[in-house]
């Protein structure tokens, strides 16, 4: 009797579910998108607010160069993706790396700014509006490209000891998500800061 | 009990009695557990204890606004209770009974063995402790150096520039914020996990449209605790950053705003209201119809309505902040944003009533509360909509008629279908049945308690009396409404040691409960109680939206009657 009903005896058609991963990553991007919303909101809210120097006008440079490392480390990682559903662990291996180099060199670039930022303009988070909205905006962003690096990373590290195979390969998609989602905001957060902003 | 069907009997071969193990081993067991019914109960067991801790706060303060000119607490100690009470109601207890409930019900209801991220569920459940952990530990620690005073006193919606370290010396703000934060933080965690769980762990045959209306609405409220619960989340980092690293966001000295932290905490703090009702909604949805003895009418509806909530309490946040003067075209805005909240609210009591129309309604302890339920929170809806009115806003802002009116949403019906929830899933999560007898003492004299407070507690509002005063003159005339508010209190108490002493009572002397005590037709009853550890021996697969009718009716299965 039970069988009837809970153990089905005719075929059905298979019972397919989508991938928690890219689930669970979906739901952790629009609770992170709705964090960086406030944050650009309060960015935009107190443009021109601040009630001392020095401005966004007289301080900031477009970040061209590590703007395109960043977004084009969206296109390496996706290569590192397809690679690896093909079995190709040199080619994942490799383009792994170019991710994390690029990465890398987007924070390089974050910190000679803030460097200079600080030691040459004097502007800090307690400067000014300004300093605070934006040293916490451009911070929060590049926290999240820190720990997008750190997994990326481990990822090369065990792509290299041979422990990361095609099994694997969703898994890296769902990180490729999280690093793509962090180059969209890269987008936002440069539009706001360094074309509205200035 | 009640009928336990043969086909029932096949599915649990399993014997739920183990050896007994010493105590460490015990707590070892529940410490590191990743069981979505262990975490589960964890959280219930956390949220109860918080429960009584805030509940005795509001004792005290009831104690203390009795008669007039009462010297029972100090205005700083009077402040510290009503910011704790708020702080540990919403985050810690609100917040964490409900996931408490959605932890052990979706997987077993979607014929699951555990959640999709079981040592995620373990590392929400243990950050949002320590976050309760931290909140009062702020009693001891709170002081800093400058002797400022412990617990913290900002009010649950820490208006800046109060929070500023100017006016707020100390570290008690700073634990309050990191609180916040972390139950955050466990929060966000434990969303993603519920709306994982209920999309991708589904047992065969269980389409979305054959959902539960429990796990949809777990769904529902999931997916909106994901997108408000993180502006909260920035929001108390922005004011981390202004406390510790000296930054200006909400600093007006600087060209800050300190409206700009009024918005940010109401876009989540109004949607909040909604995180915390829709798991009220979900159990009636479940406990109505079975009690009914029929199926809830207007499945479709039911859903659309609560997405629809969903959507709209995003956009009313700001009739929180009318009497911040937002202007003539905002404020048109969000009164009529929030009076269209009623309709698809409308649309569930019309359903609901229409499952009980005609049905053989069984007046359990369960039904009994959720009965109270909807007429509470349709009573709450009506002076919502009163609130929502801006002019009247003005008048009734920041009285205790708004007091009375959320504390009708959040007692009336939250606590009612809490409750509800209690009686009809206590026999699952334990085994053994409540006891009805005490039950039906608790009911009435919480229902009775319930109202002596909160009814009359919206009167003192419309005659002036503002909220966190800590006394009044004598001459005001609200003397008589606070003795009646503050004797409600009273009933309201005993009726919960009730109900506290019929738990542990039920645990070791109830009556067996057996699967499925309720005849009920959702398929947390298909395996034993408490259910074992893998949950289900054989996944099941199911074919219509009461997997247990078809098996208890094979001659008239709904799978017959589905579109
Ligand atoms: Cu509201």
């Amino acid at each position: 009797m039970s069988e009837a009903v809970f153990i089905s005896d005719v075929p059905v058609e298979p019972w397919v579910l989508p991938s928690r991963g890219v689930v669970g990553m979906a739901c952790l991007i629009c609770a992170e998108a709705a964090i960086f919303i406030i944050f650009v909101v309060a960015y935009i809210y107190y443009i021109g607010k601040s009630i001392s120097g020095p401005t966004p006008h007289d301080v900031l440079e477009l970040p061209v160069l590590t703007t395109i490392c960043l977004l084009s480390s969206s296109f390496t990682v996706h290569l590192a993706v397809v690679n690896l559903e093909r079995s190709k662990r040199a080619l994942c291996s490799l383009w792994l790396a170019g991710t994390v180099l690029l990465g890398a060199i987007f924070l390089a670039g974050t910190a000679m700014e803030w460097n200079d930022l600080i030691y040459r303009h004097g502007l800090t988070i307690r400067t000014n509006l300004f300093g605070t909205t934006f040293y916490s905006l451009v911070g929060l962003h590049a926290s999240h490209v820190v720990i997008g690096l750190l997994m990326l990373s481990l990822a090369l590290i065990f792509s290299l000891n041979g422990s990361m195979t095609h099994m694997h390969a969703a898994k890296l998609n769902v990180l490729s998500l999280y690093w793509h989602f962090v180059d969209a905001v890269w987008v936002v957060v440069f539009l706001v800061v360094y074309v509205l902003g200035r | 009990m009640a009928t336990q069907t043969p086909e029932i009997e096949i599915l649990n071969q399993s014997t739920p009695t183990e050896p007994r193990h010493p105590w460490l081993e015990v707590l070892h067991g529940w410490v590191t557990t990743v069981d979505h019914k262990k975490i589960g109960l964890m959280y219930i067991g956390y949220a109860l204890l918080f429960l009584v801790i805030a509940g005795v706060e509001a004792l005290l303060m009831r104690v203390q606004l009795a008669i007039p000119n009462n010297t029972f607490v100090s205005p700083q100690v009077f402040n510290r209770l009503f910011t704790m009470h708020g702080t540990t109601m919403v985050f810690f207890v609100g917040m964490p009974i409900l996931f408490g409930f959605g932890n052990y019900l979706i997987p077993l209801m979607i014929g699951a063995r555990d959640m999709a991220f079981p040592r995620l569920n373990a590392f929400s459940f243990w950050i949002s402790a320590f976050g309760g952990l931290l909140l009062y530990f702020s009693f001891l620690g709170g002081d800093g150096l400058y002797g400022a005073g412990n617990a913290p006193d900002v009010g649950w919606f820490a208006y800046a520039p109060l929070t500023s370290r100017v006016f707020s010396p100390g570290h008690s703000t700073d634990y309050w914020t990191l609180a916040v934060l972390l139950s955050g933080v466990g929060s966000v965690g434990t969303a993603l996990n519920i709306i994982a769980t209920a999309i991708c762990m589904r047992c065969p045959g269980m389409k979305m449209s054959r959902l539960p209306l429990l796990v949809w609405l777990y769904i529902v409220t999931s997916g909106l605790a994901l997108i408000i619960v993180s502006p909260l989340t920035a929001a108390q980092i922005m004011l981390m950053l202004d406390r510790y690293a000296g930054a200006h966001f909400f600093d007006t000295q600087a060209g800050g705003s300190a409206v700009l932290w009024m918005h940010f905490f109401w876009i989540f703090g109004h949607p909040e209201v909604y995180v915390l009702v829709l798991p009220a909604f979900a159990f009636a949805n479940e406990i109505i119809p079975v009690f009914s003895r029929k199926a809830i009418f207007g499945y479709p509806a039911m859903v659309a309505a609560s997405v629809g909530i969903g959507f709209i309490s995003l956009s009313v946040w700001a009739h929180h902040m009318f009497t911040v003067g937002l202007g003539a075209g905002a404020n048109t805005f969000f009164t009529l944003a929030t009076m269209v909240i009623a309709v698809p609210t409308g649309i569930k009591i019309f359903n609901w009533l229409a499952t009980l129309w005609g049905g053989r309604i069984h007046f359990t302890v369960a039904m009994m509360f959720a009965v109270g339920f909807l007429f509470q929170f349709l009573i709450a809806g009506l002076t919502g909509i009163m609130l929502s009115v801006s002019p009247l806003d003005w008048q009734l802002s920041g009285s205790y008629f708004v007091v009375a009116h959320f504390h009708y949403v959040l007692v009336g019906a939250i606590l009612f279908m809490i409750f509800s929830a209690f009686y009809y899933w206590y026999p699952k999560m334990s085994g053994r049945m409540l006891s009805e007898k005490i039950g039906k003492w608790h009911f009435w004299l919480f229902l009775i308690g319930f109202h002596l407070t909160f009814d009359f507690m919206h009167v003192p509002g419309i005659l002036g009396m503002p909220r966190r005063v800590y006394t009044y003159e004598a001459d005001r005339g609200w003397m008589i409404w606070n003795v009646i508010v503050s004797s409600g209190a009273i009933f309201q108490t005993i009726g919960t040691l009730l109900f506290v002493y019929n738990m542990i009572r039920a645990y070791f002397k109830g009556p067996i409960a057996g699967a499925d005590p309720w005849d009920a037709w959702t398929l947390e009853w298909a395996t034993s109680s408490p259910p074992p550890d893998y949950n289900f021996e054989t996944i099941p697969t199911i074919r219509s939206r009461r997997p247990l009718w078809d098996l208890k009716h094979p001659e008239d299965p709904d799978s017959n009657y589905e579109f």
